[in-house]
Order: structure tokens, then sequence, then C-alpha cells
């Protein structure tokens, strides 16, 4: 927080400012700021708070700071499944992001290099699944998981995922791959530079930073997922951890410290996510505008 | 630039993508049309053809009705805070004024973004706890006793109780999304304000405002299809109770189906969501620039 103490520019050059700042209307909206900040803080840290602390502080002093810091509530929770749920969920979102941005980078390739009326249509197709949801399909996807033999199995929940990403990555990409100078590919081509070179040469290497926000968009979605999680998968040793969490309150019933334990240790991997890729985040959303 | 022979480069890298796109988005999609003309269970290998009788049915079923008003409670106080209060907000946090706190509160209000919805669900069961709850216990602390409630338990506040988490989560957010897009605003646009003494309040009405009316509009459309496809929110706070009083559609229709195991009737169900959904998203792809020759 070194802003806070260095005075800006701003102040030096101009003192006489600095009297309006205090206005009632200045200091009332500073209050609401402060406020708002604080409704949004206060749950999160009183999350992290109680879960080291036992269940009767927990319900006799709410607001309290534990009298001892119970840490085994972490391991607790690790330990009595938090573990197992970590483990699926990281398992298929990191195949749903590779394959994300192995088949959507692909088609996003082909609709932005060549224009036939093939292609248009294929891009509508792919585009136009935007227009789908989830919930509406749920009913006919149990049905064909469940003749493809498919379902209670990560993969259900891998192959949906990927088809439900595609249209937005698509959409993301081929934008960014439409500004990539077409001389490079022309003299890559006169260099003996096969498709797939081109590919693999120099669109992928030069998306760097679309490829990184549909990283984390996909890791989003694939971590948070919660209605194909709780359908599809039926076995608690298969659960990710939104469905996961489900089950893990049920089981727990008064055991709060080490459920709210397991809650902050299922949403450290995306916390840890968005510090370091929390640009791309932005970008992607901004440019795609799509949330959820 | 001479024709190149048949390229078999672009069957071969659409393929995987259509592919995937048909069996578990179109076909689905086009098969949930077609289920909503039969009564069939999950397991079941026949379905039984019963013409429009689920269609008739969605007429008489008073749970529709509540589930589409709380739907549409969901979109206005969505807009309304999602749009109209995020926008405020990043307007006066990006004011010269606010400079000094505005990254650190920026990183606040964004905060919730980064934690799943299954968390803040758990969550929000502690804030809205009647014996220990948050929301009770700062009631009481402030002296205001009389107005701690049962907020998931009474049918008049339960929605209300869901919709107010969804804010929670979401406003900065969005708010972070006007800051971008305010900050593509040309600055000369305000210095010529100053200079003709426009006041706050006039600038953001006739600058921001009308600046960022695309952004505005693109959040409009994806709250309101964000309230109409809702689920998780409802479902794991309340499962849609007391009674009825806090379903939705998507939660309607998972009970239908998977509960009450009343697949064909569930399927017209996601129809009505589909319709509910479909223009916007249209609306949304026509705008994201995505035509043929761009």
């Amino acid at each position: 927080m070194e802003q806070v103490i260095k005075p800006s520019v701003e102040q030096v050059i101009k003192p006489s400012r600095k009297l309006r700042k205090f206005s009632i209307g200045q200091f009332v909206t500073m209050l609401m700021l402060a406020a708002f900040a604080i409704v949004i803080l206060y749950p999160l840290l009183w999350m992290v708070i109680s879960s080291m602390k036992s269940y009767n502080e927990i319900f006799n002093d709410v607001w309290g700071l534990p009298s001892t810091w119970i840490v085994e509530n972490y391991s607790l929770a690790w330990s009595k499944g938090i573990s197992g749920y970590f483990m699926n969920s990281f398992f298929v979102t990191s195949v749903t992001i590779i394959a994300v941005l192995i088949i959507g980078s692909m088609a996003a390739f082909v609709l932005a290099r060549y224009k036939t009326r093939w292609i248009d249509i294929a891009l509508i197709f792919t585009i136009g699944g935007m227009m789908m949801n989830p919930q509406v399909a749920l009913i006919p996807l149990f049905n064909i998981l469940t003749n493809l033999d498919l379902i209670n199995t990560h993969l259900a929940l891998i192959l949906t995922y990927i088809a439900y990403r595609l249209p937005l990555t698509i959409l993301l990409l081929r934008g960014y791959f439409l500004s990539i100078p077409k001389e490079l590919e022309e003299s890559a081509i006169i260099d003996g530079c096969t498709e797939f070179g081109i590919y693999r040469r120099i669109y992928l290497p030069m998306s760097v930073p679309i490829l990184l926000t549909t990283i984390v968009l996909t890791a989003f979605f694939a971590w948070n997922e919660f209605l194909f999680a709780t359908v599809f998968i039926d076995s608690e040793t298969l659960k990710t951890i939104p469905s996961g969490l489900m089950n893990f309150r049920d089981a727990l019933r008064t055991d709060w410290g080490v459920l709210l334990a397991g809650m902050v240790l299922a949403s450290l991997p995306m916390i840890a996510l968005l510090i370091f890729l929390q640009k791309y985040l932005v970008q992607g959303l901004s440019e795609g505008s799509v949330k959820g | 630039m001479q024709r190149r022979k048949f390229n078999i480069i672009p069957v071969l890298f659409l393929l995987p993508s259509i592919a995937l796109l048909l069996v578990f988005v179109y076909i689905p999609l086009i098969q949930n049309f077609y289920n909503s003309f039969f009564d069939f269970s999950v397991f079941s290998q026949t379905k039984t053809f019963v013409g429009l009788e689920n269609f008739k049915n969605l007429l008489a079923d008073k749970v529709v009705s509540v589930a589409l008003l709380n739907n549409v409670k969901y979109a206005i106080i969505s807009v309304v805070l999602q749009v109209g209060l995020a926008l405020v907000l990043a307007y006066i946090l990006e004011d010269k004024l606010f400079h000094r706190v505005a990254p650190f509160l920026r990183v606040v209000y964004f905060m919730p973004v980064m934690i799943s919805i299954s968390v803040v669900a758990l969550l929000f069961g502690f804030v809205y706890n009647p014996q220990m709850g948050l929301l009770n216990s700062f009631l009481e602390l402030i002296g205001l006793e009389n107005l701690k409630e049962v907020w998931l338990g009474n049918p008049e506040t339960a929605i209300y109780s869901v919709i107010a988490m969804s804010q929670w989560h979401s406003i900065g957010f969005v708010t972070l999304l006007f800051i971008v897009a305010i900050q593509k605003i040309p600055k000369e646009l305000y210095e010529a304000a100053d200079i003709d003494g426009a006041g706050k309040i006039r600038k953001f009405f006739s600058i921001t405002v009308p600046q960022v009316r695309e952004a505005i509009f693109v959040n409009t459309l994806i709250t309101i299809t964000g309230s109409m496809l809702v689920f998780n929110e409802p479902y794991i706070l309340t499962n849609g109770g007391p009674g009825f009083s806090s379903t939705v559609m998507s939660v309607h229709m998972y009970q239908t189906g998977f509960v009450k195991d009343n697949m064909g009737y569930a399927s017209t169900l996601a129809i009505i969501i589909f319709l509910l959904t479909a223009v916007l998203a249209l609306i949304q792809i026509k705008l994201s620039r995505t035509g043929k020759d761009d």
C-alpha cells in the first residue's frame, strides 16, 4: 500500500484542491465505499478465522477470535474428503484446459485463415453454440452419457465441459488470430512451412496472451462447475469440489470449523491462479463478455 | 497467388470441435424439443407420446409462475445493482479524489469473484443462520434486534436473501469491467467539461454513460441472461424453499426431472428456459463482431 503514503504529484502542485476534498459529499462517499468494502471483506475474513475455531466457539462467539487456533481443522478437512475432491477437480480441470486449448485453437486457426462458404457455416455453427446453455441440455445429455456408458465417470464432465467452453474459446482466439499479420505466414510458406507449421510456429507463439485468457476462463469454469458435476457424478470417490463440498457439509453436520477449512482449501487454487493471471481474466471478459 | 490443391487441414482442424458441439450441445437441444412431447422417467427405455400434454401442464403449474417471477426479480435487482450501482462505483473509483484508495478498494471489491459460488453459498449459509448468523448477530450488535429474521426459512425473505448473495458475489467484478471501459474514455472530454464548469453528476450522465453505453448494454444482456439461468445459488442455499418460495426455472426443472423423475415435463420447462435466453444470446453474438468479414 505504498500509494497511500506517497503524496500525489497533483496534491503537491495544487494544494488548493485539497480543501475541496473534505466536502460533506466526498466524506459521505468515502464512508459508503469503506462500508461496502467491509461488507465484502468481512465474511471472507470470518471464513478464514472461523476455520480455525471449534464448533462451540463459532456458535457462541461469532465475532471473536479463537482462543486456540485449531490449525488441525485443515489437516482434518483434507483427510476427511477434500483431498479426493481436490485431486478430482485438478484432473478434470487440467484435462479440460489442455483439450480446450488444442481443439479450440485448431478450429479458430482455420476459421480465421480460410474464407469459403463452408467455413462461414462452420463459424456460425461453432460460435452459435454460445446460445445453448447447459441447463437446457441437461436431461438429453444425461441420457446420451448413460447410453455411451460415460455417466459417473470423469470423462462425462471433461467432454461436456470442453463442448460448452469451445464456442467462447473459438470466438476469442479467432478474434486474436485475425490480427496476426498475413505477411508473416506468406514468408513462412515461401520458406517451405506447412499449414501445420504455420499453426504451430506462428499462430500459437504469437497468441500467448489470449491463450492465457483461455486458460483462466476455462480453469475457472471447470473448477467451479456445479450442475453437471452434481447430476453426472454419483460416486463419492469421483466427485469434484463443488458437488463434493455439499456432501462434505452433510457428512460433517456440526463440524463447522472443519467445513470452513475445507471451503478455504477449495478456494486456494483459483485465488492463486487469478492473482497471477488477473490481467488476462479482465482482458478476456471485456472482450468476450461472459461470466458465470 | 496461385490456387493450392485441396487442403485437408481445415477439415482435420475443425472436426473435433464440430463433433463435440454436435454430440454434446446441438443434438441434446434438438432431443430436448423432441422429449417434451413424451412422458418418461430416467432409466426407462420407453417413452409414451403425450402430444401437447406437457405444454398444457405448463399453464396449470403454479410453481412455474412463482419461478418465473423469481427469475424476473433476480433480473431486475441484478440489473439495478450490477449495472447501475457498479457503474457508479467504477466512476467513483476512477475519480481523481479517490485515486489513493482506489487500487486497494478495487482489489477488495473483486475478491468474491475468486471464490467459487458453491463456497460462497455455503458461507452465506453461515451469514443467514438464524441462531448464530453474521447478519442477525450484526443487527443485534447495532440494536436492531427487531429486524432479525429467519432469512432463508421465511418465504417472504428467502428469494431476496439468495439474490443479495449473488449481488455480493458479482458487483465487484462488473465494477472492474466498467473501470476498464471508463479508462478508455479520452481525458479531453472531461477536461472540456471542467472548463464548462460541469459538476461530477453532470459529467457522469453526459460523458461517462454515453461513452460506455456499449459496455452497459452488454453487461445488461449478460446479467439478464444469467438471471434467467441461475441455478447454483438458490439450489445450494434454499433448494427452492421454503415451499416453492425461492425456486427459479432451473431449480424447478432439475427437481421435476431428477427428483420427481418426470423427465418429459422437465424437458418442457427446459424449452422455456431456452426461449428466455436464446434471443438475448443471439443479440450478444451479433454484438461481439463475429460477422463473416471483419
